[in-house]
């Protein structure tokens, strides 16, 4: 198998990056809200604290997956 | 057990399957920049470049005439360019034609030109060519690189957030003279008072006070502007037609700078002596650790930054994406085109929602991210003091 031009290649690459990172960014996220409901049903008065919590926590996942994404775009253009 | 075993066995029978129907494809590198598009059909790249880059004018819409020309409806801006061979240059970017003409010895960029400096040999990616940027030309109307120019203009992203800014001043100069005046301090506060109060008092419990201690009041104003002009900047964005100002990594970057400053400048002897010589560690983790303690330094406001134009251009993007996706089926057929509009309607109304929220969300956590970091910076032996204060 021969790939042909560079421009495939690096669409291919940024695309593909990109996909992996929103699989990666799909498994934290679900990671943390597995935690957070799992400690509401062990303490449900503590609710809004922990939605607090894993709503920033999310955010910083998302971050991680977004560094990824964007160089994806990089390797594109 | 014999469920593990079927388990084992149906995932080995999927995935010979799968290997089996895979067909090698290749990326669509086609030939040139455009991967081979044809001219009239839909490019939807440029489309979603056009809207979220930086431009010379708001524009709003094509009114497409029965003979296939367009006119471009917008709101035209001012261009201001200073060349030390040629001088100021102020003049409306209406006079560009949308890149057609030349004007005052300046060019839009648009397909056109793109297309035929790309034939006169220019490499449009090494030197920085894209559509919508201006270039200098020379009386042949030829690009003329020997002119230098400075081009400081009034582009939409910079309207946007000096109109943004002044909203902002002009809601909080209101809420805070009507503060002074004894409004909503001893009774309860009502109209624009009530609806920033609780957002406010958000700010000041839940992002200053734990993370600053006693000190939150110094910064204070700082984060709120933050949390604020982000937050606006993020919902007018949202708006279809306006520019995309929090998407623009320059933007972010000296936001990220600013709060950059504020953390060093707030930084103390014992927060460098903990990246130098972290305690209770042996003397080889420190040769490890202390690289990467001073890295992150830096690398704290830099994802602070990335996080946010990530955010939000990825937001944008996706957006025009789902309502893209309607002209691109069009394209193929019109019984198609019509049968997936009201679910790409109804994918961008979802995704909307969720642009809302985020839009808070990110504001919500760039202004504590740096509280946290200034809270980093400046805690010093005085742990349980800090804390008995709450």
């Amino acid at each position: 198998m021969v790939l042909l031009s560079d421009v495939a290649n690096s669409n291919a690459g940024g695309a593909i990056g990109a996909g992996l990172a929103a699989m990666g960014a799909g498994i934290g996220v679900g990671q943390i809200g597995k935690g957070a409901v799992e400690a509401i049903a062990r303490q449900p008065e503590a609710l809004n604290d922990i939605r607090a919590n894993m709503i920033l926590t999310a955010a910083l996942v998302e971050g991680a997956a977004l560094f990824a994404i964007i160089v994806g775009l990089l390797a594109v253009l | 057990m014999t469920s593990g075993l079927m388990k084992s066995f149906t995932v080995a029978v999927f995935s010979i399957f799968l290997l089996l129907i895979s067909m090698p494809s290749f990326a669509n590198g086609g030939d040139g920049e455009n991967g081979g598009k044809k001219k009239k059909a839909f490019d939807a790249q440029e489309i979603i470049f056009g809207h979220v880059l930086d431009g010379h004018e708001f524009h709003f819409f094509d009114i497409t005439h029965d003979d296939g020309t367009k006119t471009p409806v917008g709101i035209p801006l001012p261009v201001i360019l200073y060349s030390p061979q040629r001088g100021f240059d102020v003049f409306m970017s209406s006079k560009f034609h949308h890149g057609e003409h030349e004007y005052a010895g300046y060019r839009l960029l648009n397909a056109e030109y793109l297309e035929k400096l790309k034939d006169q040999g220019h490499d449009l990616k090494k030197e920085g060519l894209s559509a919508g940027k201006i270039i200098a030309v020379d009386g042949n109307d030829n690009l003329d690189k020997s002119v230098k120019f400075y081009d400081v203009s009034l582009t939409r992203n910079v309207v946007q957030m000096i109109l943004a800014l002044a909203f902002l001043v002009w809601i909080m100069i209101t809420i805070a003279k009507r503060y002074e005046k004894g409004f909503g301090v001893k009774s309860a506060p009502t109209g624009m008072q009530n609806l920033l109060e609780p957002v406010i008092t958000f700010v000041r419990d839940e992002v200053a006070k734990p993370n600053l201690g006693a000190k939150w009041e110094k910064y204070l104003p700082y984060l709120l502007t933050l949390f604020f002009f982000i937050l606006i900047n993020n919902i007018v964005g949202l708006i279809p037609g306006t520019a995309n100002v929090t998407g623009n990594i320059a933007f972010t970057f000296v936001l990220g700078i600013i709060s950059f400053i504020v953390i060093l400048a707030s930084s103390k002897k014992h927060y460098w002596g903990h990246i130098f010589n972290p305690p209770g560690m042996p003397l080889w983790v420190k040769f490890i650790l202390v690289p990467v303690e001073f890295v992150s330094v830096f690398v704290k406001p830099m994802a602070l930054i990335i996080r946010l134009f990530a955010n939000m251009v990825a937001g944008h993007i996706i957006i025009i994406c789902l309502i893209s996706l309607i002209f691109i089926f069009s394209a193929m057929s019109k019984g198609v085109g019509i049968a997936s509009s009201p679910l790409a309607v109804v994918f961008t109304i979802f995704i909307y929602f969720i642009e809302i929220l985020v839009a808070f969300l990110q504001a919500y956590i760039f202004a504590m991210l740096t509280a946290v970091f200034v809270g980093q910076a400046f805690e010093g032996e005085h742990h349980d003091e800090a804390h008995a204060a709450h």
